[in-house]
């Protein structure tokens, strides 16, 4: 074996930055429409929902004003649709419209780098658009509070997950359509009984048990955490949002390969 | 050391065969052909190569490394270019070119970049999109994507398919200027006028193994002889002519609109017609002899 074949390992940093550089290199081609979009969006949503609801039906939600309350939550919101989505197209597009996967795997670089590097590449970029709605929502009044600091790192874990499930799911579609289903099944059921909009607590039992389960929710109460104060309890919210990316990363991993090598 | 060593491969997909039993060496520095029709287990050899498909059986090694299990070391000394264009197409060039010298962890990105653009004669482009590039300059992007780092050994997957004339000769002269310099070159084709030219020596392949091997001039004297007369002539009367060959013991293949009656030096008396076309023989008769189909 080369003295260059010995010092290849598993998870290498140059493998990961490598994919990673490809993406950045992309991102500089379309960066203006996303960024425009994901700030564009937080604001329409807390005129919409925020300002309209809280000046007619809703004033607010356990002592929060309703357009922070909104606010907030939207950090869940846009996390999940910058990392799942994306994950779920561009992962399925790369691979079977561009043949890029092709490509990067014919250089030394294995499924699990590809992998990886892209969960942490979305997932990094989630977890800064993820942050827009929270900087708009303290333009509309929101105080700033130390705790909010945390609030990258609670999105990048969320982000890590979603970007895996997306990934996954990618490589378990037969057609780009199917993706209908999974939106219709699991996204958007996540994002409306995250809390985001409204307080599960008035939900039944029932559906309060399984939110317990949606990483958006807890997402969205360390969020929620961050600018009104923590609990005891976040530490084992963080702790399962970093199960979640951990077990969707190995998800991710698996089902890529199978699709990848034959 | 042979650059590839492949003993008893095989790969299967579900009931399909693609790779069953094949043995092929290629030593270091020469340029193999790797010839054989649509479906004759060229491209998953070539995968299997890089660790991007699993054999069923068989061992694989390349440049020194156990293959798949070595399969990303030994990707990190070769270099692909693939059948199919998979440039990242909104990016720059020189941005396609240095992200593959960042995978190949060449330590001097801007060095290879520049290297690579002279190779693919594109350093005026360098900061053009690829979508602004013609056909013919993104094959050489892609060429030059494989040899960013200078690899030992170079995987062509049907290099030129789908090109026009201009754009193949333009990536033979690249092709022929790497087997020049001693890098060792295994490519596929189905393409017999781009064997002949770059190749050292020709694997025909067909059904996933290698059915014969050699020097393009070995191959034609070995299967087809010296000489191969072709007849154009109506339906009737090439159905004549080829019983009568067949009769005499010689070899007859379909030729688009004709027959061509190989190794017609041996024919006897009124074997061949004497309004027949005689020309050498060529690795096109030996292909079409050989794997029964039509060249291209």
């Amino acid at each position: 074996m080369s003295e260059r074949g010995t010092r290849l390992r598993r998870l290498e940093p140059a493998a990961i930055g490598g994919v990673m550089s490809r993406e950045v290199a992309n991102f500089r081609t379309y960066w203006k429409g996303t960024t425009f979009s994901s700030v564009l969006e937080p604001i329409v949503y807390l005129l919409a929902f925020g300002l309209g609801l809280s000046a007619t039906l809703v004033d607010e939600v356990h002592g929060i004003p309703y357009v922070q309350f909104v606010g907030t939550g939207m950090v869940a919101t846009a996390v999940i649709f910058s990392s799942a989505l994306p994950a779920m197209f561009g992962t399925f597009v790369k691979h079977r419209f561009q043949n890029t996967y092709d490509a990067i795997l014919a250089a030394p670089v294995d499924v699990e780098e590809l992998v990886s590097a892209e969960m942490l590449w979305i997932g990094l970029r989630a977890s800064v658009y993820g942050c827009v709605p929270l900087l708009v929502t303290i333009a509309f009044g929101l105080d700033p509070a130390p705790g909010m600091l945390l609030v990258p790192l609670f999105c990048l874990a969320t982000a890590l997950g979603f970007a895996g499930f997306g990934v996954a799911m990618a490589a378990t579609v037969a057609k780009i359509d199917q993706f209908n289903y999974v939106t219709a099944l699991f996204v958007t059921p996540l994002f409306l009984v995250s809390g985001a909009f409204f307080p599960i607590d008035e939900l039944p039992e029932g559906v309060q048990v399984v939110a317990q389960l949606n990483p958006l929710h807890q997402l969205v109460e360390l969020v929620r955490g961050g600018a009104f104060g923590y609990e005891a309890v976040d530490i084992l919210r963080f702790a399962g949002l970093a199960a979640f990316a951990l077990v969707m990363w190995r998800v991710a991993v698996k089902r890529m390969s199978a699709r990848l090598i034959d | 050391m042979a650059a590839i060593e492949l003993r008893g491969v095989v790969k299967r997909f579900g009931p399909i065969t693609a790779v069953d039993g094949l043995d092929l060496d290629v030593p270091e520095g020469i340029c193999l052909g790797l010839l054989g029709p649509n479906g004759a287990g060229k491209s998953t050899t070539m995968r299997l190569l890089t660790g991007q498909a699993l054999p069923d059986a068989g061992e694989l090694r390349a440049l020194g490394h156990e293959l798949p299990g070595d399969a990303k070391a030994a990707r990190a000394e070769m270099g692909v270019v693939p059948q199919l264009d998979n440039l990242d197409v909104d990016v720059t060039v020189e941005d396609n070119l240095a992200v593959f010298a960042r995978l190949y962890r060449v330590p001097d990105v801007g060095a290879a970049v520049d290297r690579a653009l002279d190779l693919a004669r594109l350093r005026e482009r360098r900061r053009d999109a690829v979508d602004e590039l013609s056909g013919g300059m993104r094959r050489r992007l892609l060429l030059a994507r494989g040899l960013v780092h200078e690899p030992r050994l170079i995987l062509l997957d049907e290099p030129t398919v789908g090109l026009d004339p201009q754009i193949r000769t333009q990536l033979w002269t690249l092709i022929d200027d790497l087997r020049s310099h001693g890098t060792t070159i295994l490519m596929s084709t189905h393409y017999i006028e781009e064997a002949e030219r770059l190749a050292d020596e020709v694997a025909v392949m067909t059904h996933g193994k290698v059915i014969s091997r050699g020097r393009p001039a070995e191959l034609i004297a070995e299967h087809a002889g010296r000489e191969t007369a072709e007849i154009y002539a109506p339906p009737e009367r090439l159905a004549e002519a080829r019983a009568i060959a067949e009769t005499d013991g010689l070899r007859v293949r379909p030729a688009g609109p004709a027959i061509a009656i190989v190794g017609s030096e041996r024919a006897g008396n009124g074997a061949v017609p004497e309004d027949a076309v005689r020309r050498a023989a060529s690795l096109e008769d030996v292909f079409v002899l050989l794997t029964g189909e039509e060249a291209e």
